[in-house]
């Protein structure tokens, strides 16, 4: 280098060299993949307790029939930003700040391969949800439609509309860009030896859900865009009178909807992939056979999306064909289960938090999916749909599905993070409370659901009372046993909680990616010389 | 294809930037341009303003931002892995704005093909056409069973939309010709076909304003014209606008050639661009069929 005098090249000395930068300018600057999955998950618990008190609104007029604490209105508003926030704001973010912290760890990678535009991917986050929250003190109040804003409904809100569909643009235009960096970090900064079939499974699953969001986040972008254009422009594509069709709104809405709630369990998958053979000292059962299953998973994800509007009117031939499709994901997901079962068997399992919650990952997940195989049933989705035992359904795949896969990412890989073993009896009353509390909060919705009872209404007949008393006792338990949650994570942080972390962590034979390899905390630069892979 | 100039051996380090203040003025400017259009929408006298600051912080960021990038390449410290990275990033970047192009042409089918004709009573949909709207016929171009918007005509495809295939075709092949000149290393003949090429691409927008004002002032053709109007000036529209944007990476890709950046091994950000090109080029070919013709 030493042949190019340039303001450039100073610069990149400078790159390598140098340690964080000081003060603010280290995080609202950074391109440092560990800085910017730090703030990921930082901004995706602040949400995932903006959207928890969201819930417990809701659940506390629910507490009992008649109109108590919220305007009905106002609770329509809770559950639609509920829904929003806890998809885009903690969820997703999540999963791209352990992509963020893990990928390159995991495949012997400097860094992303594209650190500006990781920084752009974050940064846009907390502007995009200050435009959507700040919806709630505008005129007429947020959006209250529900979070797939369907048409005609939709188009009468007030001067929130703008406001939250190009909230949605700006959040959309952040999972594209971290979807590419992780695409292009995966295909090109492997470690040499490291194949495709070598690479763990977090990465894997990350990989194939990257796809997904650069195919369907540009479609839910046009969808919102139609919405736009038919409330300010006078275009008619979701108004029968102008030959268009507010069912064609839910078919590009689901286009987009079935390969998203995809988005939020396939690197779930890859995370307890990661932590079930750890704590069982056995390697993965089937790793091909994991891999192929997300694959077909993913591919199907684009094929079942009118199983969410069985009821709208379907041709026959429609219905059958989705119903079926949906069915068929049942396959690669069984073979999954049944795999992290063989994994345990004849392991030598320990229950450190991180394995708890793997644990009642593969259970409750697996309850949520038999509940979806019931709803993708065509005549019996008739009965079922838009009722208490949908919500059950959704919530059992992403509460004990893919935040509890966070949650065991979170135990997993913290000490890794930050060189510190938490506090382990916190966090494992931690993990009852929140396994307990779950199923308290969402077991009764099921009966509730089949009893008839209509979701997303503040008041309901008096015959669902108890189970919607018990339902809330589950959904203020849950709550606040996540405040066990931040208190470990911030001990942890603060190195309140003692002892050292090794390299290895949890055991020596057993965790064996490259990221066990480095320190923990791992340097700030770390794999600046690729590792050689066998 | 070897990228790397083996003139100026590049680092063999991945080429990590120390921090950048590009992504969060990005962010402000994002928010500060949405934040104005909900204003504007919502008929607040603050809209334009805001709008308008919101659109120069995203031009002050992307000049800071490209520039940043191309002052790093040209002091060649980006290795073929950065370069392929770069490749990787705009090929998915493509393949986003086909998936966002593939939602209005999916509305697009969706009506010709269902929503139209099961207002006009096909199959199943008797009654939907017996009790709601008997009097409607199904056909193509529509602006639905109550005539949104009036009568219309619209533009015939073998007027100025062909001329506009052309335009568009031919500047995909002198685009091709730039790009052999400068692999062979022929600046001259680089400048005068890359000049050429987003020339062509603005006479595209040019005659698209000219078909726009022609179809609003004769025609009765708007984007209210129900869902034929919605269809059509959505498809052209968000075409015409990658178009414009594609031209003016083609601009600045042109100065920076006249300055003299890009090495017959080493130009990323021309090839980015042509990419981009073809794609604008193939989306109207579609659109040419789809939307014009058939």
């Amino acid at each position: 280098m030493s042949t190019v005098h340039t303001h450039v090249d100073t610069h990149v000395h400078d790159a390598h060299d140098h340690g964080p930068a000081k003060g603010w300018r280290r995080w609202v600057f950074a391109t440092n993949h560990k800085d910017i999955g730090t703030m990921y998950l930082l901004f995706s618990l602040a949400m995932f307790f903006v959207g928890g008190v969201m819930a417990l609104i809701i659940r506390a007029e629910l507490f009992q029939p008649g109109l108590q604490l919220v305007d009905p209105m106002f609770f329509n508003s809770m559950t639609t930003m509920h829904a929003l926030v806890m998809i885009f704001g903690a969820v997703m973010p999540a999963f791209v700040g352990l992509a963020n912290w893990m990928i390159p760890l995991q495949i012997g990678a400097p860094d992303m391969a594209l650190p500006r535009m990781n920084n752009f991917s974050f940064w846009i986050l907390p502007f995009a949800f200050t435009l959507l929250l700040s919806t709630l003190f505008v005129e007429g109040g947020a959006p209250a439609s529900g979070w797939t804003m369907y048409p005609p409904l939709s188009l009468q809100t007030g001067p929130a509309f703008p406001m939250s569909i190009f909230a949605i643009h700006l959040m959309g235009a952040s999972s594209i860009m971290g979807a590419i960096n992780v695409i292009v970090t995966i295909m090109n900064m492997r470690a040499p030896g490291m194949t495709l079939l070598k690479m763990p499974l977090f990465t894997w699953g990350w990989l194939i859900t990257a796809y997904l969001i650069i195919a369907v986040m540009p479609v839910l972008a046009g969808a919102v865009t139609m919405l736009l254009t038919d409330h300010f422009f006078g275009t008619t594509f979701f108004s029968a009178a102008g030959g268009g069709d507010p069912v064609m709104y839910q078919h590009i809405f689901w286009f987009f909807g079935h390969p998203e709630v995809y988005i939020m369990i396939l690197p779930a998958f890859g995370v307890i992939s990661e932590i079930i053979p750890t704590f069982s000292r056995k390697r993965l059962f089937g790793y091909d056979a994991m891999v192929y299953a997300i694959a077909s998973i993913a591919f199907l994800s684009f094929i079942v999306w009118a199983h969410h509007m069985f009821t709208v009117g379907m041709p026959l031939a429609g219905q059958m064909f989705f119903m079926l499709a949906t069915m068929l994901i049942a396959v690669p997901t069984g073979v999954k289960v049944f795999n992290w079962a063989a994994t345990m068997y004849k392991g030598s399992l320990t229950f450190e938090p991180p394995m708890l919650f793997a644990l009642a990952f593969v259970f409750l997940f697996t309850i949520g999916g038999f509940s979806g195989l019931m709803l993708a049933i065509a005549p019996a989705d008739f009965q079922y749909h838009d009722t208490y035992f949908v919500v059950a359904h959704f919530h059992y795949v992403l509460v004990p599905g893919a935040v509890f896969a966070i949650m065991a990412a979170v135990y997993f890989w913290l000490p890794k993070w930050t060189g510190r073993m938490y506090n382990m009896k916190l966090a494992k009353t931690h993990f009852w409370l929140s396994a307990i509390f779950v199923n308290v909060l969402f077991f009764p919705q099921h009966f509730l659901g089949l009893a008839g009872m209509p979701r997303r209404i503040p008041d309901y007949s008096t015959q669902f009372a108890d189970w919607n008393m018990v339902s809330s006792i589950g959904a203020f338990g849950f709550g606040f046993a996540q405040i066990l949650f931040l208190i470990v994570i911030l001990q942890s942080i603060r190195g309140r909680s003692g002892v050292k972390a090794t390299d290895k962590v949890w055991d020596d034979g057993m965790p064996q990616g490259l990221e066990w390899t480095l320190s923990s905390p791992p340097p700030y630069h770390s794999f600046e010389v690729a590792p050689e892979v066998k | 294809m070897a990228h790397a100039d083996s003139t100026h051996a590049p680092t063999d380090k991945y080429y990590v930037p120390h921090s950048s203040p590009w992504p969060i003025v990005g962010s402000i400017a994002l928010f500060t341009t949405v934040m104005g259009a909900s204003l504007l929408l919502n008929d607040a006298g603050s809209g334009p303003l805001v709008f308008t600051l919101g659109l120069v912080l995203l031009a002050i960021m992307f000049a800071g931002w490209f520039g940043d990038v191309i002052k790093e390449s040209e002091a060649r410290v980006y290795n073929q892995a950065v370069d392929r990275s770069f490749r990787m990033g705009m090929m998915w970047f493509i393949f986003s704005e086909v998936m966002f192009f593939s939602a209005f042409f999916g509305a697009l089918f969706y009506a010709r093909q269902y929503s139209v004709p099961w207002l006009g009573g096909e199959g199943s949909k008797f009654f939907t056409n017996y009790l709601l709207w008997r009097d409607f016929e199904a056909s193509w171009p529509t602006n639905g069973p109550a005539a949104v918007g009036g009568d219309f005509e619209v533009i015939p495809a073998f007027g100025l939309p062909a001329i506009n295939t052309a335009i568009l075709l031919t500047s995909g092949v002198t685009i091709t010709i730039a790009h052999h000149a400068l692999k062979a290393g022929n600046r001259m003949l680089l400048n005068v076909f890359l000049a050429a090429t987003f020339l062509l691409g603005y006479l595209f927008v040019y005659l698209q304003a000219h078909e726009y004002i022609e179809a609003y002032r004769e025609l009765n053709l708007t984007l209210g014209s129900g869902i034929y109007g919605s269809t059509f000036f959505m498809l052209t529209g968000f075409h015409g606008f990658h178009v414009t944007v594609g031209a003016i990476m083609l601009t600045v890709i042109w100065l920076r050639c006249l300055k003299g950046h890009f090495t017959p091994t080493n130009h990323f950000a021309f090839e980015a661009v042509a990419w981009y090109w073809h794609f604008v080029d193939v989306v109207w070919l579609a659109l040419f069929v789809f939307v014009y013709w058939l």
